[in-house]
């Protein structure tokens, strides 16, 4: 399944690189695109993963850039 | 002015009067070392902070950790107005980019401006204003003169017409009435029409059209790939490179203080994100202009690949011409041309074909549907009618050889139909199919905008397609295609020619081609979820002149681009080098890597103006302040 999530806060390009690297690398994740002008990451993955996914990407998010606020979209 | 600019602003003040009192008064170096260190702190303390944050986190060589190390290793090699320089230009750039970017993602959102708030649904004789999410196929909405329609629909009352240039970027009104299915996004602009909703929000034509664009930007251009990696290799590399710079003439009994001083000048330019930001803006703010010029692109990545196009292959019906008949070409033998077409409208009285419509449409003046006394369907062949009592034939080859008649077989470019009266034949009349207006400047426009050779596929006869290819200046053309043929012969076409091939189709029944081709092109999309879904660029309306403005764009966009990545990285192996033999200090390499950023940024938000080419039809009319 496919999910999107708003990364509201996103200033450095660099960052957005290393968040999308940071969620590939999570285990299940079958792919994942983070656009830094739209602020949305795309992430498929199977369904009864997506939540720790989520979470997990969340962490990255915060971890690589501080001021982020991370929403899910659909 | 919010609190950071502020504090850039006292930031700002401290550092004047520490210039001051380090080159004028020469005070005290305790007292400059507090002065430094307390406007350092003021500007600077949450990229500490951050630094702190991102080591507890295992995270190092970011932007933060590199600009702590710089400065507060110029503050210990006793360098305290560089210290607090770094920091303060450092921060201002980093406020600067933030802002052009938010103020992007702003206007982008602008450009796109088509999002409906509300709906006007009637229920129980009442208008309730709800949101476009809550109506339901089936209900009925009130569209006002002014409003935008916010779901897709047909009118049951009223007539307006509409204004659709937030959708295709057509400026003309599109006039509407009972009946006539209207495309949400587009706004209502005389009078009041109620509409039959025939699609819910998530499948109307503004949310598929605002996702695109939102989506677009995941469809990351090679070059964008190429870049953030790029970026993953430079900083480390250059942090080490800082690394050898201070240690190795150490070891061999150079001057430390100069050497680690030029390391830190290392740090200072090793920040990528000048770089790494300027591509997804360009690309950005190109998509973004195509998409108010009623153009959608699907991704950088498209953008990128329609710059490097040399062929462009196009389908004849639908592209090219517009699926509409025109007589073309009459052949009276014994009578007048008037009196030829006369006879064929006559026969064509009660006939709807499209080659009937176009013939009564040639001919002038009414004919009377009561003198027609016997009027008889000929399948496959034609029509015979009696009109006051004389007997008229009318159809194609077949039907004269069925009935024994001699007939003209020259050949021509389109559709005949051969006309008999009494049993004696009076000639033919030649539709065909109408070139869209302005189709030959639009090929001759590509051809200015780098395409090597353009291509038409055709169901077509030979002869047709040959004569529209001519005419238009089309340089190869492959007729009597399958539908299934012209998959075919595009892959052909693309093994043949180098570059990439464009593929331009109506996106009803090519997709297979449209999906096979480098860059995909539908034509007159609006309203077609299938065309939408199978293209790379969509432009909304049938407007062929927008594919040269596409490729115009593209190459500005890449242009751009290039520009920046070149530049950028001049600029920082520039103040390396420099750096490395002392003739570079801090100062310059701060503002060196913050001018490249601004510079860089302000090049990329150029992409957002499109590189409109003006054709003679459009430069008549009044310019418009952009």
């Amino acid at each position: 399944m496919k999910t999107v999530l708003k990364i509201e806060g996103l200033d450095c390009a660099n960052c957005a690189a290393k968040i999308e690297d940071g969620v590939k690398k999570i285990p299940g994740v079958e792919s994942a695109k983070l656009s830094f002008m739209t602020q949305k990451l795309t992430i498929e993955a199977p369904e009864d993963k997506m939540d720790a996914i989520i979470e997990e990407a969340t962490r990255i998010a915060k971890k690589i850039e501080g001021d982020v606020t991370v929403c899910k979209l659909k | 002015m919010d609190n950071f600019e502020k504090r850039m602003v006292i930031g700002g003040i401290i550092f004047a009067i520490g210039m001051v009192c380090h080159y004028a008064l020469e005070v005290d170096d305790y007292i400059q070392l507090a002065i430094f260190a307390a406007g350092y702190l003021v500007v600077g303390y949450d990229v500490l902070i951050k630094t702190a944050k991102n080591l507890s986190h295992g995270q190092v060589f970011d932007e933060h950790f590199l600009m702590t190390v710089a400065t507060v290793g110029a503050f210990v090699i006793g360098e305290y107005p560089e210290g607090m320089a770094v920091m303060l230009f450092f921060q201002v750039g980093e406020w600067f980019e933030k802002t052009a970017v938010r103020r992007t993602r702003g206007s982008i959102s602008e450009l796109v401006d088509l999002q409906p708030e509300y709906a006007n649904v009637l229920r129980d004789g009442e208008i309730e204003k709800v949101d476009p999410d809550e109506v339901e196929v089936g209900d009925t909405i009130v569209v006002m003169p002014g409003e935008k329609i916010p779901l897709d629909g047909r009118i049951t009352s009223g007539s307006t017409s509409l204004d659709t240039k937030s959708l295709t970027g057509e400026s003309v009104p599109r006039d509407v009435s009972v009946g006539d299915e209207v495309i949400s996004g587009t706004v209502n602009i005389s009078s009041k029409i109620e509409v039959e909703v025939t699609k819910d929000y998530d499948d109307s034509t503004v949310t598929k059209v605002l996702e695109l664009i939102e989506d677009s930007a995941t469809n990351k251009a090679p070059t964008e790939r190429f870049i953030t990696k790029f970026a993953r290799y430079y900083t480390p590399a250059v942090v080490l490179a800082a690394v050898i710079v201070a240690v190795v003439p150490i070891l061999l009994g150079y001057d430390a203080e100069t050497w680690v001083y030029r390391a830190l000048t290392f740090l200072v330019v090793s920040c990528p994100c000048a770089l790494v930001i300027s591509v997804p803006l360009g690309y950005f703010c190109g998509i973004g202009a195509a998409s108010k010029e009623g153009i959608l692109i699907k991704g950088g990545n498209y953008l990128e690949a329609l710059a490097s196009a040399e062929t462009v292959v196009m389908d004849k019906t639908g592209t090219l011409t517009e699926g509409r008949f025109e007589v073309s070409h009459m052949h009276a033998i014994g009578c007048t041309e008037e009196e030829l077409l006369k006879h064929a409208a006559i026969a064509e009285t009660f006939s709807n074909h499209p080659v009937a419509i176009s013939i009564k449409d040639a001919h002038e003046g009414d004919v009377d549907a009561s003198e027609v006394s016997e009027s008889d369907e000929l399948p496959g062949k034609g029509v015979r009618v009696v009109h006051r009592g004389r007997e008229i034939h009318a159809g194609n080859i077949r039907l004269m050889q069925d009935l024994g008649y001699e007939y003209c077989d020259e050949p021509v470019a389109g559709t005949s139909v051969h006309v008999a009266v009494d049993g004696e034949y009076k000639g033919h009349i030649t539709c065909s199919d109408v070139v869209k207006a302005d189709t030959k400047e639009v090929i001759a426009r590509m051809k200015a905008e780098g395409i090597k050779k353009t291509v038409m596929l055709s169901g077509d006869a030979k002869i047709v397609a040959e004569d529209v290819a001519g005419t238009l200046g089309i340089d190869e053309v492959h007729a009597e295609l399958l539908p299934a043929d012209k998959t075919e012969h595009l892959k052909q076409i693309m093994a043949e020619n180098s570059g990439k091939t464009v593929y331009v189709g109506d996106g009803i029944n090519d997709a297979p081609s449209l999906a096979l081709a480098d860059v995909g092109i539908a034509m007159g999309a609006m309203g077609s979820d299938a065309a939408i879904e199978a293209a790379d660029l969509v432009i909304m309306d049938d407007d062929i002149g927008k594919i040269p403005d596409a490729i115009a764009l593209s190459h500005k966009v890449n242009r751009i681009v290039m520009e920046n990545i070149v530049f950028a990285l001049a600029i920082k192996f520039l103040l390396l080098g420099l750096a490395t033999f002392g003739i570079a200090n801090m100062w310059v390499a701060v503002f060196g890597d913050v001018g490249v950023s601004v510079i860089a940024i302000l090049n990329a938000m150029r992409c957002m103006k499109m590189a409109r080419q003006k054709s003679p039809k459009s430069s008549d009319k009044p310019a418009s302040a952009e």
